[in-house]
């Protein structure tokens, strides 16, 4: 069971969070100009990394809050994570490889 | 039965506790800290079991968890016989009733060990290569046969009666392995305060050190070493210590899970206390003391009882008293071999022979065997052992320089110990991800990076030597509790008369003579996989030891390979010609040693396997009689039967009741959000498929939910409580999901409006008052609230109080009728309801459940969500095309619902479906097709989605979603039922009262 | 090819077994190929073997980075059914299904293919309702599937509590009797030996690196931890990683990979005679040839490569099982693992071309892709020779994203194992 870090509540169990996917895919400001290509891009296409993703979780059973999170998908392990409407952090060789490790 | 092999004197048990159990029926007596497998080998029993496939006759190779052979069933009865149990593990009390497995009919005389005479025919993967001729042979005659061949154990038949528990937990530092390493580990990181938690599999701490008479720790034993430390960490209000608790599974972020067995060592049955407990303990620090196991070798008949791991034999003399047998030949690629002689020695055993297959061993324990006047053979193995049921000797034959055989010997022996070397255990180390290296030195894969915040000391960690054992364990005590922030000094014991550490050992097959074409050499034990079975994978080449694995089995029986893993891997590098390193390991899978199932469900089970939630009303609607029925975790009152009605009797006579006089229905458990703020409005707009900007305050809407595919995710009607408050409703089993999906949007995509979100599912009750009477029966509770038709229309809502008990009303109605939901806070909801069932007597009100209400709203055409939707249907495709808002720019869903596909005539749509017959109820999910002699497959055109008899009406009614189906209105389509087919017209859904005069009257 | 039977054992056991030679070739990869399959699981040895054996193609390779069958073709729980709901569906699953039925012949070895019926047992009255609106579905396809009452259900597997007092009673089950499992790893190695012997290259420990196009956009072949490998066509069938391959050729996919866990008692003598699927509470469970209960768990919820999730995930299907079936508390896990599972927003799969000339997609099979194992095999080899869909995948294309043409067994059923 994962150790997730609530920005706002600290270290939790994953038990307690809900993951909400990849981060950093907004909605459309007027989907209705998209064509349909783009539409599908945005609701169903995914990077679905191996290695850094950054992804949305919820403190489903804590405070109630999304943040974002940065994590290897190689290993599970976390970089960092941000709160909601942050840009993605860059992250630094040595966090990368740590997180790859 | 006397225990002629118990050595007076010797041993931990307790011979003042004499214990008496049965095994096979027979009575046998023992002493309180016995194992099974002690105990009967105090008695000269080997044999304990019989193998998976060739039902070999097999006795304890180990005295731990690591036992491949010596599996039992234990237990009285069929809820509380327990299978696969290790004889080696299970410690034995009065009344203890065991039983061996796998045979037939007695472990001494099997039926199945025919198998063995045609084991030329039972290779490896045999039965790929088997059973296909002919074709319908295999499920009807070859696969029960393997079935019942296969298994071990037999499963319990009843309820297990048990209980079992469950804890989290966190500590500074966890200790996995209470021997010398764990121990030091545990004692240098508890000084320094910091939280500690110390585990070990057996009965007691101590591991190897409790079967050492040899080594002096500061001038102690090592058990009264043990003794003394335990007493320390137990006096230590930072460490908690735990015995018969193994840590079998290692997790990511340092979450590692421990199994406690709590009852099953008990002398009596210890009634309310759980038998096991599942630990997920969350550790800052972990240090793995998981010792090493002794291997076995691989030889000809290496099976037969009597044949064991040396270090097994000196735990049972030493540890229990019990010699395992009077005249020893030992098997030596390590010098373990002769530090066990001695032992033997010491009690007056004869020990006949010590065949080392080193070259030329040379130790101080090896001369010492020597001045005893032991011979030892160098460079010799053995080339077979003698006996069935238990060992009656060996042939012991010198390897030739060239690396041939040469001719042997026989030596007779009742016992012969293998001296393998050592193989860390590695196990939880590779579960941890950590990365396993290969050391020359050790001959063994042992940790290299770890992974998580982890520590490996001593055996695990290739460190056999006492001191540094205690060394490194130490050192990693005080290194893992200082990470957290403690601080301490690194204690230091000194050793004396220790052994020496040896690193030799053997991987593979023992030379044999000739070529080793037909030998009975075992690598697992259990699955009986043989030396042959492995060569003869890589000749077929599986050249991937995952491969090996797979096809010989090897490795996957209860033990997992933890006697067999790196056997079969040295036998797969020779026969493939490559190094062990170039071959690699299979992957360590949890859980260390097996676990109870009912440890991982804990708690969760009867009544409290899921959340049970109930409404106020329910004690009432239990005391009517009613039946419930599960919607998501609540429990609903479906209908009330009355002098012995059937569901139909009592759902006519509710709807009658609804439709003529007055029903009041439990509507609770619908989902309520309160959506507030100074743009919750436009958050509405946003989100529902409807407009909202123009619903004025008091007023309240059908609102529809989409998913962001077009499809609607759920339904509820919306009152407009003030300009920035909504009082949003939703499905019973929807509420979580929708609340969690508008939070989505709000947090993540419109954190810019100002909306709160808030559940109030549970702080409203929810009193569906319904039908012509419904109006008198409230009016006089209100405190005066005008509830005419003119103050308070069809689909309003106002704030009140009833009998001074604030108060949302809603007028509203899903059963047709004119209706009233009364919502009042969840602590007077009872009371509400007690009142309203009081006042409503004289009008005949009627508690009506789901299934009426069901009923009632298909009449009217209403959909449910989740029944005449199923996550590919749109507004329109429900007839509800009327609820979007044209005029809105965006909603979620919108933009999918302009794609083609959403559009196409063919998409299936609402109807209602009357059958020919008017008692005719059709079957919910049955399917519709044109033609109904059309050849299967049959083009089916749609489905019925509800379908009940109206009593209102007097005949049935159906909704269906058939494709183009508002098109096809007055069509006649046909349900081809298993036996007949039913023609059904197609017609408007709406059955009754179409205009709406009852609903706004 | 050695032939397989009684008697070449009978023959072979005289020799001691020395005779038998490998199953499969061990082939170092020519400079090119017309076909490459990357992926060397049971769906990608599958499409090279009817490559070979129904198009007549014979200069193909399967290319594989660890060791054959490795993926989630050693790690799933080997449940084998038709009984979908949606026609696209039903008659893919079928159709693999009647592939299953021959399959140890066809073969000549034997993948224990044992039609011991699989049941899906309904807690709830919409359970009821979903379940026999499968029923009605399947008859008029042709596809067996009926309903038990719960009296039914406990005399077809009588270890199940059908007391109405329990938390979720079983109030009765769709049982497809011709459902089963089989023998997981047999499956891949049978078609790799097959295949092998008709010509195809079965190259393991060769992780592709790299999609090679022309500059008019085809594919030209493969970069590979073994050099580079020219090919006309390219079939992925990489199950977790193939967002992974598929991205190397500028390609995203719908789909999100992963953990799936199962795990197996310790063996026990025969004491559960089909294979019990419960939605409702989440839990799968059958027991095999060995005598281990095979159970699933859920997937864990995030994207993850590691092959691992959390233990609260399986110890939820423990309580499941346990409730289900209360007599086998005492049981014992004895090994539990973690898969890779690619999931598709509707829980279908994908078996289809992309928009890349020369590469083709077979993926999506998220938690149940062993049961489609020579379906989609057949298929996505149908679809690599002829460069079109057969008809029965021609609905499983990437584009029913774009056009909303989804496959959604997931939303009628909400199952997907």
């Amino acid at each position: 069971m994962l150790l997730i870090k609530c920005p706002y509540c600290g270290e939790r169990a994953e038990v307690e969070f809900a993951n909400g996917g990849e981060a950093h895919i907004a909605r459309p400001a007027d989907p209705m100009t998209l064509s349909d290509e783009e539409w599908a891009q945005y609701l169903y296409m995914r990077d679905n990394p191996k290695g850094l993703i950054a992804e949305r979780w919820r403190h489903a059973h804590g405070c109630g809050r999304f943040f974002n999170a940065l994590r290897d998908t190689r290993t599970d392990r976390f970089v960092m994570t941000y709160e909601m409407g942050q840009p993605r952090p860059d992250v630094t060789p040595e966090q990368a490889a740590e997180a790859a490790r | 039965m006397n225990q002629m092999f118990r050595i007076p004197g010797r041993g931990r048990v307790d011979t003042s506790r004499p214990v008496s159990f049965t095994f096979d029926g027979r009575s046998y007596a023992g002493y309180a800290g016995d194992t099974l497998a002690s105990a009967l080998l105090a008695h000269g029993r080997h044999l304990m079991g019989r193998s998976y496939k060739y039902h070999r006759p097999r006795g304890p190779v180990t005295a731990g968890s690591d036992e491949p052979n010596a599996l039992v069933g234990v237990g009285k009865g069929p809820a509380l016989h327990t299978p696969n149990l290790r004889a080696t593990q299970v410690e034995i009390h009065e009344g203890l009733v065991a039983v061996s497995q796998n045979r037939s009919p007695c472990l001494e005389f099997d039926l199945g060990s025919v198998n063995s005479l045609f084991s030329a025919m039972l290779p490896a993967g045999f039965y790929y290569k088997t059973f296909m001729w002919p074709k319908n042979f295999w499920d009807k005659v070859y696969e029960p046969i393997i079935r019942h061949a296969a298994g071990l154990g037999v499963a319990p038949t009843e309820p297990d009666p048990d209980s079992y528990a469950f804890r989290y937990d966190h500590c500074d530092v966890l200790v996995a392995g209470g021997g010398p390493a764990g121990l030091s580990a545990a004692l240098a990181a508890g000084r320094t305060g910091a939280r500690v938690i110390l585990v070990d599999e057996t009965a007691e701490f101590g591991g190897s050190l409790l079967s050492d008479r040899q080594a002096r720790i500061e001038g102690l034993s090592g058990p009264d070493w043990v003794r003394g430390v335990v007493a320390e960490l137990e006096a230590l209000p930072n460490v908690r210590l735990m015995t018969r608790c193994s840590a079998f599974n290692y997790g990511p972020h340092n979450m590692i899970a421990l199994n406690q067995r709590l009852t099953d060592h008990l002398m009596t049955g210890a009634s309310g206390q759980p038998r096991e407990r599942l630990w997920q303990v969350r550790a800052k620090e972990v240090v793995l003391a998981t010792g090493a196991l002794e291997r076995p070798m691989v030889f000809e008949g290496n099976d037969r009882p009597g044949v064991m791991l040396a270090t097994a034999a000196r735990t049972y003399l030493n540890r229990y008293g019990v010699l395992c047998g009077r005249k020893v030949v030992i098997v030596a690629a390590n010098d373990s071999a002769y530090r066990v002689a001695l032992d033997l020695l010491e009690v007056g055993a004869s020990v006949a022979a010590i065949a080392d297959i080193r070259p030329a061993p040379d130790s101080a324990l090896l001369r010492q065997c020597q001045q005893m006047g032991v011979r030892v053979y160098k460079s010799f193995v053995v080339q077979r052992v003698h006996g069935t049921q238990r060992v009656s000797g060996v042939e012991l034959a010198p390897v030739l320089p060239g690396g041939d055989v040469g001719k042997g010997r026989h030596v007779s022996a009742d016992l012969v110990l293998m001296a393998g070397g050592y193989t860390p255990s590695v196990h939880l180390f590779s579960q941890s991800r950590g990365k396993l290296r290969f050391d020359e030195k050790v001959g063994a894969y042992v940790p290299g990076e770890s992974a998580e915040r982890e520590r490996s000391v001593g055996a695990c960690h290739g460190v056999y030597q006492l001191d540094a054992v205690l060394a490194d364990g130490a050192a990693a005590g005080v290194a893992a509790a200082s990470a957290g922030g403690h601080t301490g000094d690194t204690p230091a014991w000194r050793v004396d008369a220790q052994d020496r550490a040896d690193y030799a050992g053997f991987a593979g097959a023992l030379p044999r003579r000739g070529k080793d074409l037909h030998s009975m050499s075992f690598v697992d034990f259990q699955h009986d996989v043989t030396a042959k079975d492995i060569r003869l994978a890589v000749r077929e080449g599986f050249r991937s030891i995952e491969h090996v694995k797979r096809y010989t089995t090897t490795g996957m029986a209860t033990d997992q390979g933890k006697l067999s893993n790196v056997n079969a891997l040295g036998i797969a590098s020779y026969a493939l010609g490559r190094p062990v390193q170039q071959v690699g390991l299979t992957t360590f899978r949890p859980p260390f040693t097996p676990v109870t199932f009912g440890t991982f469900a804990g708690h969760a089970r009867g009544d409290l396997f899921d959340p049970d939630r109930r409404t106020q009303v329910d004690s009432w609607a239990r005391a009517q009689g009613a039946v419930f029925e599960d919607v998501s975790m609540w429990r609903r009152a479906r209908y009330f039967p009355r002098n012995g009605e059937d569901m139909e009797a009592a759902v006519r006579r509710e709807c009658l009741a609804v439709r003529n006089a007055a029903g009041i229905f439990d509507a609770s458990t619908l989902g309520k959000i309160e959506v507030v703020g100074p743009d919750a409005a436009t958050f509405m707009n946003r989100m529902y498929v409807n407009a909202w900007t123009k619903l004025g305050v008091g007023r309240c809407r059908y609102g529809l939910l989409c998913r962001e595919n077009g499809f609607i995710y759920d339904d509820g009607v919306v009152g407009r409580i003030a300009e920035d408050r909504f009082h949003v409703t939703t499905t019973t089993g929807g509420a979580a999901g929708v609340l969690s999906m508008m939070e989505d949007y709000l947090q993540t995509e419109w954190p810019d409006l100002d909306v709160w979100l808030t559940s109030t599912t549970e702080q409203w009750s929810v009193i569906a008052l319904q039908g012509p009477k419904a109006r008198e029966i409230l009016a006089p509770l209100v405190d005066g609230l005008d509830i005419s038709g003119e103050a308070l229309a069809h689909m309003s809502v106002v704030e009140g109080t009833i009998l001074g008990v604030p108060m949302r009303l809603f007028r509203v109605s899903f059963s047709g009728e004119l209706g009233f939901e009364i919502n009042v806070p969840t602590t007077e909801g009872r009371r509400i309801w007690d009142a309203v069932w009081q006042a409503g007597q004289a009008h005949g009100l009627t508690p009506y459940g789901t299934e009426t209400m069901h009923v009632l709203r298909a009449e009217k055409g209403y959909i449910i969500v989740g029944q005449e939707t199923d996550g590919t249907v749109t507004p329109d495709d429900a007839g509800c095309g009327w609820a979007v808002g044209k005029a809105k720019k965006d909603f979620v869903g919108k933009r999918s619902l302009a794609l083609p596909a959403m559009q196409s005539p063919e998409r299936m749509q609402l109807v209602g479906l009357l059958t020919e017959a008017p008692q005719e109820v059709l079957e919910e999910g049955a399917q519709l097709v044109a033609d109904p002699k059309e050849a299967i497959p049959m083009h089916k055109l749609g489905y019925v989605t509800s379908s009940y008899f109206s009593a209102t009406l007097g005949r049935s009614i159906a909704l269906g979603m058939i494709s183009g189906g508002r098109a096809r209105k007055g069509q006649t389509l046909y349900v081809p039922m298993e036996d007949r087919v039913i023609p059904v017209k197609l017609v408007d859904p709406v059955f009754y009262d179409a205009e709406g005069v009852r609903l706004n009257g | 090819m050695q032939k397989f039977s009684a008697f070449s054992l009978f023959r072979q056991a005289l020799g001691a077994h020395q005779g038998w030679k490998p199953q499969w070739r061990s082939v170092k990869p020519k400079a090119a190929y017309d076909i490459i399959i990357v992926g060397g699981g049971g769906h990608g040895l599958g499409a090279a073997y009817y490559l070979a054996k129904q198009h007549g193609l014979r200069n193909i390779a399967v290319v594989e980075r660890g060791w054959l069958a490795g993926g989630n073709t050693a790690r799933n729980t080997t449940i084998i059914r038709s009984n979908y709901l949606f026609d696209e569906s039903s008659s893919y699953y079928e159709h693999s299904l009647k592939l299953w039925e021959g399959l140890s012949q066809e073969l000549n070895y034997n993948v224990m293919f044992s039609q011991r019926g699989c049941l899906m047992i309904a807690h709830t009255v919409h359970d009821v309702q979903v379940f026999k609106r499968h029923v009605h579905a399947n008859r008029l396809n042709g596809i067996d599937n009926e309903w038990l009452t719960p009296q039914e259900v406990k005399e077809f597997c009588p270890p199940l509590n059908i007391s109405p007092n329990i938390r979720y009673p079983i109030l009765g089950g769709a049982l497809q009797r011709r459902a089963g499992t089989a023998r997981h790893d047999a499956v891949a190695w049978g078609f790799a030996r097959a295949a092998s012997d008709m010509g195809v290259d079965i190259i393991e420990n060769c992780e592709v690196t790299g999609i090679t196009r022309a500059p008019s956009g085809e594919v030209t072949g493969v970069e590979t931890t073994l050099g580079p490998i020219k090919a006309r066509k390219i079939g992925v069938s990489a199950a977790g990683h193939s967002s992974v391959v598929l991205g190397m050729a500028g390609i995203r996919l719908p789909l999100q990979s992963n953990p799936l866990q199962a795990l197996v008692s310790e063996p026990v003598k025969p004491a559960f005679p089909t294979i019990v699927m419960s939605n409702t509470i989440h839990a799968y469970i059958s027991q095999s040839d060995k005598g281990e209960m095979v159970i699933g768990a859920g997937t864990d919820s995030y994207v993850s490569y590691t092959q691992r999730g959390g233990l609260h995930i399986p110890a939820h299907t423990l309580e499941a099982i346990t409730e289900l079936c209360p007599m086998f508390r005492r049981l014992r896990m004895m090994r539990s693992w973690g898969g890779i599972t690619d999931n598709t927003p509707d829980r279908s799969p994908i078996t289809a071309k992309t928009s890349v000339p020369g590469l083709y997609v077979n993926c999506g099979w998220g938690t149940g892709g062993f049961k489609a194992t020579p379906g989609a095999a057949n298929l996505f080899a149908w679809t690599i020779a002829k460069d079109e869909p057969h008809p029965i995948n021609a609905p499983f294309t990437i584009e029913r994203f774009r056009d909303g043409t989804l496959i959604d067994e997931a939303a009628a059923a909400a199952v997907a194992h």
